[in-house]
Parts: structure tokens; C-alpha cells; sequence
């Protein structure tokens, strides 16, 4: 949309970063599990979607995802669709180090060459990957921002996370990326708490930007907004995936925001991916008869 | 001299008897105090700028008035220690003496001063003597607040899980906000510093004219805050470097050519006195390097 068509040409310098890296593997994950509770022999047994539960009938253990397996390219989106607490959220918390799992591996590129899990990493190399190399998007602003402090303070915080030391390039750079948000560089040192949700939003993304990650992870981002907020949210992050070469996994029960911005699409229920796929494929030929439903319901 | 006084330390009433107040233990706190408060500075020189938890004890001054550093020095000091108190670069105040003479009182065998040089234990609060220190003089500092990281986080849970991942990007923020603002770090006492590259401290309210003379120091830095119950240190020749970017770097406190009203010295950390008539002189706030310098010059 408009946001597009207004973008100063300097920006669109980064597209070499989008080929360069296009073909390989930004993020990998396999056999991601998250649970609240003990746990017992039988959770994985009793919980699912065939059980339409994901709560064990046996210890009571929540199973709020197990053996969840993808990979993200460097420059791709992945998508991740279902129910609420189908899971999704917690599969990005797992990600971004809020939580622990209780299994699974995942690698990124940024960290090891790819070859060594994350999950395992000390507490203090994670929060090195996570202010380095990932960022993420929170549902609601105030879980990713910090509202008293200035806008441009709260991008900041990631670049001074990452060694940025010097302010006039800590501001350039803030100032930058907000100006591409559509937040004039004259609102950049008013707290987040004087803005309006679409700009919070917009606020919480050139945070989750700023210091060029490989992996960016967005939950919901346009959950709340109104129609035209969203749809410009939207062109920006589409924007960002063309230019910045960022690998990033949208969680969404929004199907009009999956299939505008992700290739590839998994569909989860009861804590477990029941089909995964090509987008297109995945709203135009469901399988599972989950998928079904939440297509025609669309649909309809 | 501290190897032969902690392994002099008696454990039997013997060396009690002999003090001048029967019925305390050698320095007031009993032996298996002493040897907790000993543990804990050990850990804290062993892990540069590290809180370490200490369960403070009860003193006969209340807590808040120096109790922290009162109980490293009672742990270590022994006969044939001279040990110097200075309150605010003062020997005379109130809570100098105090202390002065409850070691007296209760540690047989330890001398007192007021002259720097002498010291083998400097407990001070919120200055570092002007004069040199050499390798085998101990400073110890008494700590009001040793939590850095309080002004941009209230919970303790958090503050040490941010210590443990080396999470500094909020302390930074603060100082980005603060120039931000007010076009410089405004912050003076108390100032931040990362200590042997790792933890973030602070050097307890020393001003920032101290502030470089801790780093690369040939002398040993403990540092005791009895309400909130931490020690931590900083050991010989260990790299103390206050927060600050390279565009706004750190400075010590400049007085504008202003010298001692009274011993005319110009470089020494100066404070504001005020005088019967209303009007103010600016004097050395070291009051025994101010008389060193005076009796010098009339002897010159």
C-alpha cells in the first residue's frame, strides 16, 4: 500500500541480504516440546488433537506443544495457524528464550553455524543469541515495550543490548527505523504510553528490527488493530521481508494475514501440528479435517 | 597480613578475657559470624563486582549506619591492624568515631588513625582517601544500595537472573534516556561500573572523582551493605570501567580551577562549606590529606 510507495530509496539498499542468504537455513527446529505441569508417561498418549485435549487425563500435565519440527530461510516467513491455545504462542516463547522447553532442538544460523542446539545453550549465551540475533513481536505492546521510557529509548535498548556505544549512531539508527514505521523522528523521545495501539505496535517492530537479526518472530501483530492499521502493518512487514533478507515466523489465527505473508504454513491443534504446507495449498486444499473447518469458516 | 590474622583468630574465651570488655568475642562478632562474613569475601574476591549474599547480623548500631562494612572490617581485622574510618572524607564525624571506638573497645592489639598511610584497613563511607594506597592496605566501603540495576528494575529475582545473563541493556537505556534529555550523564555519585568486564556494579555513593582510582588498583576493595546483605569486591589490578559511550564519554566532577580554602590544593575532590556570614568556601572534603598538606606547608 501506501507505505510501500513512500519508503526513501536509500533504504532498499539491503536487498543483496535477501539473496545472498535466501537459500539458507535461518532456523531449525525439531521436536520442540513445552509443558506446564510434571508430566507422566502417559501425557503424549492421552493428549492431541485425537483426543481434542491437551491436557493429560491422567496427571493433569498441560502438553501445550509436542514434536513440533520446521525450518525458516533466510528471507522466507513461515506461518503458524490454529485455535487459541492450540499452542502457537508457546512455540515461539520456547524461540525467543521467555520460556523453557521441556524438549527438542533448535538451531539457528547466526549461532554455531547452525550446529548446536539452542536449548542447551547456558542461560547467558540465549540472552547473547536473543539480544543479537533474534527479535520478536509481542500480541500486546506491553509485554514487548517498555511504555515509560521514550520510543526511540526502547529501540535503543536492543542496539545497546547488542554494543551499539555510541548515541548518535544508537539515535540515527532508532530514528531510522521508526521513520520507516510511519513514527515521525518527532515523537521518538515520547513513551510508547502516548501512542495509539497500531503505533505501539509499530514501535514494538522497529525494536524487534533494529539491530538486524536473523530470525524476527511476530505473535498476532495485528490482533486489535482496525482494518487500515493492519493493512499497513502489514505492507511494512512484507516490505522488511524483501529487503532486510529476515527469516521470520508469523503466529496468526487471522488466514488473511498468513496467506498475504507466509510461503509456508503449519496448522496446529491441541499442542501438535496436524498439517503443514505450502500456503496456498493448505487454504485452498485442507486436509485435516481441523484445517477444513477453519478454511470454510473463513469461507463461509 | 591477612593469612597470619584469619589463622590467628582465636577459637577459645582465652583472647576474650584479655579484652578490655569481657564477655564479647574478640571484634564483637563470634567466631562462626566471622567466619561467614570471611566465606562470603572470599567468594566476592574470587568473583569480581559479584553480590554475594551474607546473613548480616545484628550490631549495636543500627542498620543503614555503616553495619556492612563494620562487619567485614570486624572480620578481619586483628592485632597489629591500624585501621582508619572516614565518613564522607571526615575522621571526626559521629559515626567514624563511633566505629572507631567499638574496635577499641572490643579488638585488643589494633590501632587507630587518622593518618591514611599508616592503615592497613580504611573502612570508609562514600570517599577513597586522597593520598595513594599501596598493595597491602584493604579498603572497605559501606554500601547503602549495591543493587545497580534497581533503578530500572524493583524485583530481586530479576536483577540477579539479569546479573547471571549479563542482561545490561535496561542500566544502558538509563544512561541513553539521561542524555537523551539532558544532553549529558547526569548521574554523579554512585556511578556504574563494569567490573573485570562482567558485572555491572555499583562502587557504592563515591563520587565520580573515585571512581578511576579503583580501577587497575593496587589495593584489595570490599564492599559490605548490611540491610540489604550483600558483599562484593573488587581485588588488586582487576578493570573497573564506569558505563559510558564513546560519544558521551565518562568525566569526574570538574571545579573550575576552584582550590582548598584552606591548604590551597587544587586537586583533590572539593565540597561546598558553608560560612557564618551566609556566603560558602570551597575546602578538601579528605580533611586528613587537607591537615598533612597544611602542616607541610608551614614547615616548608
Amino acid at each position: 500500500m501506501s507505505a510501500i510507495a513512500t519508503l526513501p530509496t536509500e533504504m532498499v539498499r539491503h536487498d543483496h541480504v535477501a539473496s545472498r542468504n535466501a537459500e539458507q537455513i535461518a532456523l531449525k527446529v525439531e521436536n520442540l516440546e513445552a509443558q506446564y505441569g510434571r508430566g507422566c508417561s502417559a501425557c503424549h498418549e492421552l493428549t492431541g488433537p485425537e483426543h481434542s485435549t491437551n491436557v493429560c487425563g491422567q496427571c493433569g500435565t498441560v502438553i501445550a506443544c509436542a514434536d513440533v519440527s520446521f525450518a525458516v530461510r533466510a528471507g522466507r516467513t513461515l506461518g503458524i495457524v490454529g485455535e487459541s491455545g492450540s499452542g502457537k504462542t508457546t512455540v515461539l516463547r520456547c524461540l525467543y528464550g521467555d520460556l523453557n522447553p521441556a524438549g527438542g532442538t533448535a538451531s539457528l544460523m547466526t549461532y554455531e553455524d547452525g550446529r548446536a542446539n539452542l536449548f542447551t545453550a547456558s542461560a547467558q549465551v540465549r540472552r547473547r543469541v536473543r539480544n543479537f540475533d533474534m527479535g520478536m513481536v509481542y500480541q500486546h505492546a506491553r509485554d514487548g515495550l517498555n511504555l515509560r521510557i521514550s520510543a526511540g529509548g526502547n529501540v535503543a535498548e536492543r542496539l545497546l543490548a547488542a554494543e551499539w556505544r555510541r548515541v548518535d549512531q544508537i539515535r540515527a539508527r532508532a530514528g531510522h527505523l521508526l521513520e520507516r514505521m510511519e513514527i515521525p523522528r518527532s515523537r521518538m523521545d515520547t513513551p510508547p504510553s502516548a501512542f495509539s495501539g497500531g503505533m505501539q505496535q509499530r514501535v514494538q517492530i522497529a525494536r524487534a528490527l533494529a539491530n538486524g537479526p536473523a530470525v524476527v518472530l511476530l505473535d498476532e501483530m495485528t490482533s486489535g488493530l482496525d482494518v487500515s492499521v493492519q493493512a499497513g502493518v502489514l505492507d511494512l512487514v512484507l516490505e522488511l521481508q524483501r529487503t532486510e533478507g529476515v527469516a521470520m515466523v508469523v503466529v496468526s489465527h487471522d488466514l488473511g494475514v498468513i496467506r498475504l505473508l507466509c510461503e509456508r504454513t503449519m496448522v496446529m491443534k491441541n499442542g501438535r501440528v496436524v498439517e503443514s504446507g505450502l500456503t496456498d495449498q493448505i487454504l485452498e486444499d485442507p486436509r485435516h479435517p481441523y484445517t477444513q473447518l477453519l478454511v470454510s469458516s473463513v469461507n463461509a | 597480613m591477612n593469612e597470619a590474622v584469619v589463622s590467628e583468630m582465636p577459637h577459645d574465651a582465652s583472647r576474650t578475657q584479655s579484652g578490655t570488655h569481657s564477655g564479647y568475642s574478640y571484634a564483637f562478632l563470634d567466631e562462626l559470624t566471622k567466619k561467614s562474613v570471611r566465606r562470603a569475601i572470599l567468594k566476592a574476591v574470587a568473583v569480581p563486582g559479584y553480590q554475594v549474599p551474607f546473613g548480616s547480623t545484628e550490631l549495636p548500631i543500627a542498620r543503614g549506619w555503616g553495619t556492612g562494612g563494620l562487619q567485614v572490617t570486624l572480620s578481619l581485622i586483628g592485632p597489629g591492624d591500624v585501621l582508619k574510618v572516614i565518613d564522607q572524607g571526615s575522621d571526626d564525624s559521629v559515626n567514624a568515631v563511633n566505629i572507631r571506638q567499638l574496635v577499641e573497645l572490643t579488638a585488643p592489639g589494633v590501632d587507630t588513625t587518622a593518618a591514611t598511610e599508616e592503615a592497613t584497613i580504611i573502612q570508609t563511607r562514600h570517599r577513597i582517601p586522597e593520598a595513594p594506597l599501596h598493595a597491602d592496605q584493604i579498603m572497605v566501603f559501606q554500601v547503602p544500595l549495591p543493587e545497580p540495576l534497581r533503578v530500572v528494575e524493583r524485583r530481586e529475582s530479576e536483577t540477579r537472573r539479569m546479573h547471571a545473563e549479563a542482561d545490561y541493556g535496561r542500566i544502558w537505556v538509563a544512561l541513553y534516556e539521561d542524555v537523551v534529555q539532558h544532553g549529558r550523564i547526569t548521574r554523579s555519585a554512585g556511578y556504574p561500573v563494569v567490573v573485570n568486564g562482567r558485572h555491572v556494579m555499583t562502587p557504592s555513593p563515591i563520587p565520580k572523582w573515585d571512581v578511576p582510582r579503583l580501577h587497575q588498583a593496587p589495593f584489595l576493595s570490599l564492599f559490605g551493605a548490611g540491610r540489604e546483605k550483600r558483599i562484593y569486591a573488587v581485588p588488586p589490578l582487576t578493570d573497573v570501567v564506569p558505563l559510558a559511550f564513546d560519544d558521551y564519554p565518562f568525566a569526574i566532577e570538574d571545579f573550575d580551577g576552584a582550590h582548598c580554602a584552606r591548604c590551597g590544593s587544587d586537586d583533590t575532590f572539593l565540597v561546598e562549606v558553608p560560612q557564618p556570614d551566609g556566603s560558602s568556601v570551597m575546602s578538601c572534603s579528605d580533611e586528613s590529606w587537607c591537615e598533612a598538606r597544611r602542616t607541610e606547608r608551614g614547615q616548608s
